[in-house]
């Protein structure tokens, strides 16, 4: 923050994407329409709703758990989901026996087409330096505890690979529609931070 | 690189703190960061790769007390000096999206899976990372670096962060999923039961 012209009141960031917006548009690198566009699109529409519809498939579709867990990207896409940050999709599933986390501790790899834009802790030192060492650790900030005799495995997105988390169906959801399944799965439940909410 | 970014098993960050409701976007600027980066990728002036090696190779005080939009930020005012995309012989874009190209863009992403050579393991196979200590990018990790793992599967040849960030070409390289016993990488002091890495081939040797 600068703070020395008290007639402004952009911050140092501000000043410093505007100056280099402006150079990369001037000099026809980036069409400002297609920066609306794009800002449009991963705030608005491309979220964890994507995922929950994945995961709600499958916990209603044995057929369609079978696909997702042979390969990912294809059952995925047959939802109408892919694309950027999800190019090569691995689909993991929770059990009794192992519960699942992923962790980019390298950057903030982070499957977008099924997530969208990950939240700040995930790409944040606490996380990335915490996940592949103590994940039960990393549950208990968040409130989380598993039976002692699950197995907590992690995935490090170390190259193009994503992976989504399938949770465990939560007891006292039998019969539900898809629709209202979908509604109780969670972003971090989908990363194995969390657990579905009925 | 061993730099800032390489953060798997670091003491002293202290408890992950999620922020309820988070807003995807945290301040107007951020979202000119965001498009700005992706844009920019999207002109294939660079790969992806070398965005990554522009944001590690940071220092690490900058990098570990910025946001990571200040980081993606920081990062593309690297790329954009390094390229003289502001001087007078700059580079021509390979292409420049418009908004009618944006979710096309999107929805195709840029898959890094290409013909290769054939797999030198096999789902099952004992490996173990090769002891390195590039300045240069990688995607091993240092907590993994000289351990002792299983080939869990396959993941086709992608395109080798390690050359690839540095304009050296894409070397198409087998990437394995590999399975580490935490107690491997980590003694007693763990709570996890089983690390899974993602490693391209010339990180491994035979174990």
């Amino acid at each position: 923050m600068s703070g020395h012209d008290d007639h402004s009141h952009l911050s140092e960031m501000d000043v410093r994407v505007r100056a280099l917006q402006s150079l990369l548009v001037a000099k026809g690198y980036v069409d400002p329409a297609a920066m609306d566009e794009l800002v449009t699109l991963y705030e608005h529409e491309v979220g964890p709703q994507n995922g929950a519809r994945v995961v709600a498939r499958a916990w209603c579709d044995p057929d369609y758990a079978a696909r997702l867990f042979e390969d990912g990207t294809a059952a995925i896409a047959e939802l109408g989901f892919g694309g950027r940050q999800g190019e090569h999709m691995v689909a993991v599933a929770n059990t009794p026996e192992v519960h699942n986390m992923v962790v980019c501790t390298l950057c903030s790899c982070y499957p977008w087409a099924v997530l969208g834009l990950p939240p700040v802790w995930y790409k944040s030192a606490p996380y990335r330096a915490k996940a592949v060492a103590d994940p039960r650790g990393v549950l208990a900030d968040f409130g989380v505890a598993l039976p002692q005799d699950t197995r907590v495995d992690v995935w490090d997105s170390t190259a193009e690979i994503r992976y989504l988390v399938v949770p465990m169906r939560p007891e006292g959801t039998k019969g539900w529609s898809e629709d209202a399944l979908a509604a109780i799965v969670t972003r971090d439940s989908m990363i194995g931070t969390g657990l579905p909410q009925p | 690189m061993n730099g800032p970014q390489d953060l798997g098993g670091a003491h002293g960050f202290g408890p992950v703190i999620a922020e309820p409701d988070e807003a995807i976007f945290h301040a107007p600027w951020e979202r000119t960061a965001f498009a700005l980066t992706l844009l920019m990728g999207a002109t294939g002036l660079w790969s992806l790769d070398r965005s990554r090696f522009m944001r590690e190779s940071l220092p690490h005080p900058v990098y570990l007390t910025a946001s990571y939009y200040e980081i993606w930020l920081a990062a593309l005012e690297r790329l954009v000096a390094e390229r003289g995309l502001a001087g007078e012989d700059a580079p021509a874009p390979k292409r420049v999206l418009a908004r009618a190209d944006v979710r096309p863009a999107m929805a195709r992403g840029t898959p890094t899976e290409r013909p290769g050579p054939p797999p030198r393991f096999a789902p099952g196979d004992r490996v173990r990372v090769i002891a390195m200590n590039p300045a240069t990018h990688t995607r091993a990790p240092r907590y993994v670096r000289g351990r002792l793992g299983t080939v869990a599967a396959l993941r086709g040849c992608h395109v080798l962060p390690d050359t690839s960030a540095h304009d050296a070409g894409e070397n198409p390289a087998p990437l394995y999923n590999i399975t580490f016993a935490a107690a491997e990488l980590w003694g007693p002091d763990t709570t996890a039961g089983n690390i899974h890495v993602d490693l391209f081939e010339p990180y491994l040797a035979p174990a």
